[in-house]
């Protein structure tokens, strides 16, 4: 166990590099003249963009600038947004918020998908297994950029349920109408996977051997069934928790949340190379530490599985 | 492990989610408004260091907390404000401006003479690459402050300056300094207007003519307000009153100027009640903003004037009677209605309206929706078949293009079609090349309201943003000796002249004027907007 861990972090360092040189190559690319996206329509002067073009290192080579990168960051320097602000403030200011909606949201998600899965794996084909079908297709179909203004408009609007906006410092009130949308994106397939899941343990041999030993149905479900079809959810809802962390764009800009997902579209837009880096830097860093919680969960689940 | 109950282990895990997302719910309570404070929305502001600052959301934040120079009457002539008088020479070359005792900044420090040079000469210093830098250019020994960049666009950086301080800019006492222009320019006190001419306070500077770095986290300024806090990035900007402020006081006490980053959320949060004002309605909402906000919904003339321009460099739009029939063959009201839904106004003239000096009906004729006349002079001067506007995707421009193209093809009978480049900037290295990109779409916003603001950079040979090759010399001439006129009616005579040869020569199509369409809550009134896009915090007042 010990080694096999060890076996991963070093691979993280690998791929954490090997993903950052990709974003930075993929902006550098991108990027053609940040300093006019910065000013718009306004011309800039020669000698000020000479000036900003030294501060940012904007005029050396690809590989120069990303050395220059690199190595602040293994400093712990993230550098500079083409705004003049430290990235490493910027990411302490969104992350927050950010962490807090998408764990919210995976709560909520994963109450009412294993909820709702368990119940409708065990009783197939029944009325309430089919109004779940329907509603889940419902929820897949509605892209979030729909779903959410039209949350804000309804619940936020004109029923003045919700307040329509959130803040950084968000009480969990004003976070639950963004995270209930940004939950739709995920409780339609963890449901379904819980559902298939509880339905075919049913069948197993093992639950046919509990049941004949004269075991409570109760404990049946509670304990047999539900351990072994938590395995694959349980895997789902950890990359999920990567997914919203990172798919937040839509729902944190109809919110007005200030977190990853909003800095992630502005640096693209403005062509703010540094930002971007920065908050997917962390974004993998995120994604890696989950998936390596993930595995080792399973194994803590799943006594079968052996990590060598 | 496995063998200890997973439900505990899940039901810890999840009380450990909760508890970290409401952990710090609680303080959102406490900015909880004051009875007489108003709240207004803005977009995170680039810079709040004035001679950085040249957009609109940092402009609005730095007028709450600074006292200009002059402000701008109804018809945009200058009277001073936070000066007593400001006076020129014969040949409006020298300009003596006296400042009205007993004004401090809001640390206490009393506003002098010193605190007007040192602020210029840190914003025109050419290392600080600060954005509104090119506002000094007028002055003498601006030149002198920027480093001389030896091989053009090459690899060499620029050397070092060879002044700190602008020969133009001299102390005459306590309360009066002289500033000294390369040339007379008349115009020069509406100049001082603008938010590069603030005054900046002896805290500002950490040392000789460097700015603290995080001055612009906390701005401390001499106007009616005061920075709270400080600049709370991407969530507010707070501001109260200063205690017994000399100059003009406003009527409340405290703006909260509340940062979107989307103007949607704006909206929604205006129409809930949980925001006073937002100052610009966006295109999506307008259908329905009439109805969600009665009569608090405002509009009011901006100095924005879009435009497309002919690349004149080409032979297919060398001729005059091409470019004024492309004009008349286009109905410019039809546009603003239906796909600006009346939030812009149809332009008929260069400037606009809301400077003092222009004209209301400028272009007359040429720039009237005509289509028989238009086919009968485009025919006649033989214009292309085939023509191309271009634009940038990234601006919402399509669906005026289309439109505009439409329209063209309807009056002409000749083919148009729009051409998206993914950003200005790829656009106008296009233009650069002399590349046959077609028409060309622009627009302008005024750095101060005088008609040369839109005449000199657009239109004249030398302009910053004559991307299209404009020329014309007696056109030069005349808005050259329009900014060098004694007074400001030989100057407005003068360049209205000027503004009738653009009529003749017809460079660009003018299409629209900007408008500030702004709603606002039932807790406030008296809601006014200037054409520099900024509501007027003296006059706005709460309701009842």
């Amino acid at each position: 166990m010990f080694r096999y861990i060890v076996r991963r972090l070093l691979q993280m360092v690998l791929t954490f590099f090997g993903a950052t040189f990709i974003v930075y190559a993929l902006m550098f690319a991108n990027v053609d003249d940040p300093l006019q996206a910065l000013a718009g329509d306004r011309p800039i002067t020669d000698s000020q963009r000479a000036v900003l073009e030294a501060r940012y290192h904007l005029d050396d080579g690809f590989f120069t600038q990303y050395w220059h990168y690199v190595s602040g960051l293994l400093t712990g320097d993230f550098g500079q947004s083409l705004t003049g602000r430290p990235i490493s403030e910027m990411l302490a200011q969104a992350w927050p918020v950010t962490v807090r909606l998408a764990l919210f949201a995976i709560v909520i998600a994963a109450v009412i998908a294993v909820g709702a899965g368990v119940l409708s794996g065990i009783r197939r084909g029944g009325a309430f297994d089919t109004a779940t079908l329907v509603l889940t297709l419902l929820v897949l179909a509605m892209p979030i950029v729909v779903l959410a203004p039209l949350a804000q408009l309804v619940f936020g609007i004109q029923l003045g349920w919700f307040p329509p906006t959130a803040t950084r410092d968000a009480n969990l009130y004003e976070l639950l109408l963004p995270a209930l949308v940004l939950g739709t994106l995920v409780v339609a397939t963890e449901l379904r996977v819980t559902r298939t899941s509880v339905a075919e343990n049913l069948r197993a041999d093992y639950v046919r051997t509990a049941r004949a030993k004269g075991l409570a149905p109760k404990r049946v479900i509670g304990v047999h069934v539900l351990r072994n079809s938590l395995i694959p959810v349980i895997t789902l809802i950890g990359v999920d928790i990567g997914a919203l962390m990172s798919g937040a764009v839509v729902t944190e800009g109809v919110f007005n949340i200030p977190g990853v997902g909003f800095n992630l579209l502005r640096g693209i837009r403005t062509e703010d190379g540094p930002l971007v880096v920065g908050f997917v830097s962390v974004l993998v860093i995120v994604f890696l530490v989950i998936n390596l919680i993930v595995d080792l969960l399973y194994a803590a689940l799943d006594p079968r599985i052996r990590y060598e | 492990m496995p063998g200890k109950s997973p439900w505990k282990m899940a039901a810890g895990a999840a009380a450990i989610v909760l508890l970290a997302a409401g952990c710090s719910g609680s303080t959102s309570e406490d900015t909880e408004s004051l009875p007489n404070s108003i709240s207004i929305g803005i977009v995170e502001p680039s810079s709040l260091v004035p001679s950085n600052t040249v957009e609109a959301n940092g402009s609005q934040v730095l007028a709450s907390l600074f006292y200009p120079l002059v402000r701008f009457d109804a018809k945009g002539a200058p009277y001073p404000v936070a000066a007593q008088s400001i006076t020129a020479d014969k040949q409006k070359r020298v300009w003596t401006v006296k400042l009205r005792p007993g004004f401090t900044f809001s640390n206490g420090e009393p506003v002098t003479a010193d605190n007007y040079v040192n602020a210029w000469n840190y914003g025109a210093y050419g290392p600080h690459a600060q954005d509104a830098s090119y506002f000094f250019k007028r002055i003498d020994g601006y030149a002198d402050l920027q480093g001389k960049d030896a091989d053009g666009d090459g690899p060499q950086k620029p050397g070092e300056p060879k002044a700190k301080e602008m020969r133009g800019l001299k102390k005459v006492d306590n309360l009066t300094f002289r500033v000294t222009l390369t040339e007379g320019f008349a115009g020069w006190a509406s100049v001082m207007g603008y938010d590069a001419f603030y005054p900046l306070p002896k805290a500002a500077f950490s040392g000789e003519g460097e700015l603290k770095k995080d001055f612009g986290e906390a701005p401390i300024g001499n106007g009616p307000f005061k920075i709270k806090g400080k600049w709370e990035h991407d969530e507010k900007i707070v501001v109260e009153q200063v205690a017994d402020f000399k100059g003009t006081v406003p009527k409340v006490a405290a703006i909260t100027w509340k940062i979107y980053q989307d103007l949607g959320a704006q909206y929604a949060d205006l129409v809930a009640g949980n925001l006073d004002v937002e100052t610009k309605i966006p295109i999506e909402s307008l259908g329905s903003a009439s109805g969600d906000l009665g009569n608090r919904l405002g509009k009011s003339p901006s100095s924005a004037f879009h435009f497309v321009g002919f690349p004149v460099y080409e032979q297919k739009y060398k001729n005059p009677d091409v470019r004024r029939a492309l004009s008349m063959a286009i109905n410019r009201g039809e546009m603003t209605d239906q796909v600006f839904l009346g939030a812009e106004t149809p332009a008929n003239g260069f400037v606009s309206p809301v400077v003092n000096g222009a004209r209301p009906n400028a272009c007359g004729e040429a720039c009237e929706y005509n289509p028989t006349k238009a086919r009968q002079l485009y025919t006649a001067a033989d214009g292309p078949k085939d023509i191309k506007i271009t634009y940038n995707v990234d601006g919402g421009h399509k669906a005026w293009v289309d439109a505009m193209c439409n329209q063209i093809k309807a009056s002409l009978g000749i083919n148009c079609t729009g051409v998206g480049e993914p950003k200005l900037k790829t656009l106008l290295d296009k233009v650069r090349a002399k590349q046959d990109v077609g028409l060309i779409r622009l627009a302008w916003t005024m750095d101060y309201p005088l008609m040369e603001s839109y005449l000199g950079p657009l239109f004249t040979s030398d302009g910053s943003s004559n991307y299209y090759g404009y020329k014309n010399s007696t056109f030069d001439s005349l808005v050259r000796q329009g900014s060098a006129a004694t007074d400001t009616a030989q100057a407005v005579k003068l360049w209205r002249e000027a503004e009738d040869i653009l009529v003749k020569d017809m460079p660009v199509l003018p299409l629209r004027f900007g408008q500030n369409v702004f709603g606002y809550s039932e807790r406030v009134t008296d809601v006014t907007m200037d054409p520099f896009q900024k509501v007027d915090i003296y006059a706005i007042d709460i309701a009842g």
